[in-house]
């Protein structure tokens, strides 16, 4: 079977900086991939070159067979791509609610004319939208929360809201950045749970990026390993365990 | 301006039949005003509506679309010289252009009042987009020279053009169309026609390009194209409002469209509350109705310990000194980014609390 995704020998130079080399990772559809590194590896890179907020220096990047690289992001997103950010990047003056509703626009296929004189039509799909966005703050348990405005609640929270926006957009593959960043081994065990459940329930492939190795461990099948923008290993968590080049690099020697 | 109100129920809710009885009272206010005002205060009871349509436009691009823009000066123009040249009557314009006639093409066209207001906010609303497509690929910071250059260059144009624009004479003796009720009038369908856009799904991709612009992008808004789209209406209105004054001032030249202009709008922008349409129209009267008022201001002042014989531009000084103080100690204005509902004046004890169903935000 063809891969979801495919990026074909990428390069990313900050000036004289190779953010990311020879980046070739394939993602099939319904997969959770791994993607691990210590700071700086060019992890939240390569999110940002797959998801066309950075243009590649060189390389191809193909999703469903269609290259991609070099589309703005919106466009990318309407493809079927969403994803999160490392540092939280929710619309913090909008309500809980609104910052869902956001990601429903681009599918709501409305215009102009009936939405500012509020026709029927326009109501109609307005109801629509608001039915989606509720059901899915349910669905990441923020209903309580859906008037509150989105700077205002707890850290968990904020993280459980952005991957809700991201899943508004209806993708068909999702990159996490780091979701597990600042919680506790408990909040990261059910943080996990979750990515597994909403996998399952919306029929998603998953791109998960994480510091801590032992968290993704657990959910991903297979995984990749950068340091210094170059991929040093590959395979099953047992594989990249066992690497010595990953021992050497990125859990340091001693 | 209550949206419940076109919202079909057998019986109306509290909200509906307050919102009802405002608008009623509103009406009957302004019958009252145009009938007993003498035309002085009526002057400025008008100029308040035009500076309504100013402050919620500038504030749309401004305050919901986090873009800074310092051009309005400049579409207000646009919209006024159009406005001004189409309805004028061929003889008017023999009059007003002595030092060389007008165009030919233009000299015998004079159309009502309303055609030449909309062909005027249209073209500035064109002038607006063709700007925005080229500045709004600009980083923010950018727009502002940028937009602030193009109001200079429009003002140029107007006093060079001798034979479209009749040059730095201006354009006198102009009908007093801009009545109350056109005014009011559009005022008030350009403040609904703005508070359906905002709680539109568009008004929620503007606002989330103000929040932030990384992530509205990668939510699959069209940041380029809202920006446009923002932009270009924002532009129109200040076209309107622009047509408005040209036709209530009766005299219109390039100098009234300086960059003070939009400094004056954005002060009742960043007074009101950056990102709120209630605080626009509410610092538009006030600081339109202040301005009259403090008229005494720009003459002979005698304060007891010193005497002046008037110094013209004190009234400003006093408005500058209000923003500073404003920018410093309440930066988010009167409203902040809060707006007007029967809801929020319940909340703060201005009217009777309901009972215990919870205020629930509406589509
Ligand atoms: N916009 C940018 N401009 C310049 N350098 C950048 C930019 N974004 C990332 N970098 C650099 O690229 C490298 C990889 O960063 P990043 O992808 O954020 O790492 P990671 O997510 O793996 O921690 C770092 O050295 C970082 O400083
Ligand atoms: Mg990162």
């Amino acid at each position: 079977m063809d891969a979801l995704l495919r990026t074909v020998d990428v390069n990313k130079y900050f000036g004289g900086l190779a953010a990311v080399s020879a980046f070739n990772i394939d993602v099939q559809a319904g997969e959770i991939v791994g993607l691990i590194g210590p700071n700086g590896a060019g992890k939240t890179t390569s999110f940002n070159l797959i998801t066309g907020v950075y243009m590649p220096t060189s390389g191809r990047i193909q999703f469903e067979g269609k290259d991609i690289a070099g589309m703005k992001p919106h466009a990318i997103t309407r493809l079927g791509m969403a994803r999160t950010f490392q540092n939280i990047r929710l619309f913090k003056e909008m309500s809980v609610l609104d910052n869902i509703l956001v990601a429903e626009h681009m599918r709501m296929g409305t215009n102009l004319f009936e939405a500012t004189l509020r026709l029927p039509s326009y109501m109609k799909k307005e109801r629509r939208v608001h039915e989606r966005a509720r059901a899915l703050l349910d669905e990441v348990g923020l209903s309580a929360h859906e008037q509150a405005s989105a700077t205002s609640l707890p850290y968990g929270k904020q993280r459980r809201l952005e991957i809700a926006r991201a899943l508004a957009t209806e993708p068909k593959l999702l990159f996490l950045d780091e979701p597990a960043a600042g919680m506790n081994p408990q909040e990261s065990v059910e943080l996990m749970d979750f990515i597994l459940k909403i996998r399952d329930q919306f029929k998603l492939t998953i791109v998960l990026i994480e510091h801590h190795m032992q968290v993704v461990m657990g959910v991903c099948k297979r995984m990749y390993v950068l340091d210094y923008g170059v991929t040093i290993a590959q395979g099953t968590p047992e594989e990249i365990q066992k690497n010595p080049a990953v021992i050497e690099a990125y859990l340091g020697v001693g | 301006m209550n949206p419940g109100l076109i919202n079909k129920k057998p019986s109306m809710s509290r909200n509906q039949i307050l919102t009802f009885a405002a608008a009623c009272a509103g009406l009957a206010l302004l019958f009252v005003f145009d009938s007993t005002l003498d035309s002085f205060t009526l002057q400025i009871f008008k100029l308040c509506a035009i500076n309504i349509i100013l402050a919620l436009s500038l504030n749309l691009i401004n305050g919901f679309t986090g873009l800074f823009s310092l051009g309005h000066a400049g579409f207000m123009a646009v919209g006024a010289y159009t406005c001004a040249i189409l309805t004028m009557s061929p003889e008017q314009k023999e009059v007003n252009y002595v030092l060389q006639p007008i165009v030919p093409w233009l000299a015998h066209i004079q159309l009502p009042f309303l055609p030449g207001l909309l062909i005027g906010g249209l073209f500035a609303g064109f002038i607006g987009w063709l700007l925005g497509v080229i500045s709004l690929r600009l980083r923010d910071d950018y727009l502002a020279i940028a937009t602030l250059g193009f109001s200079e260059i429009i003002r140029v144009l107007l006093t060079n053009a001798q034979t479209v624009t009749n040059g730095a004479l201006g354009l006198k003796g102009l009908p007093r169309f801009t009545t109350m009720w056109w005014a009011w009038g559009s005022a008030i369908v350009i403040t609904v026609f703005l508070v359906f856009l905002i709680k539109s799904s568009y008004g929620r991709a503007f606002k989330s390009i103000r929040d932030n612009e990384i992530a509205a992008e990668s939510m699959g808004v069209d940041v380029f194209g809202m920006k446009v789209l923002s932009f270009t209406i924002s532009s129109f209105l200040a076209g309107i409002a622009g047509g408005l004054l040209a036709h209530y001032l009766t005299t219109i030249d390039p100098k009234q469209f300086i960059f003070l202009k939009t400094f004056d709008i954005l002060l009742i922008v960043v007074l009101g509350g950056v990102g709120s349409i209630t605080g626009s129209v509410i610092a538009a009267i006030a600081v339109t109705i202040s301005m009259e008022a403090l008229r005494f201001l720009d003459g002979p002042l005698d304060l007891g310990f010193v005497a002046t014989s008037g110094i013209p531009g004190l009234r400003m000084v006093f408005f500058s000194a209000l923003l500073m103080v404003v920018v410093i100690y309440r930066q988010q204005g009167l409203m902040g980014k809060a707006e007007f509902s029967w809801d929020a004046l319940a909340r703060i004890g201005l009217l009777p609390r309901r009972g215990p169903k919870p205020g629930k935000g509406g589509l």
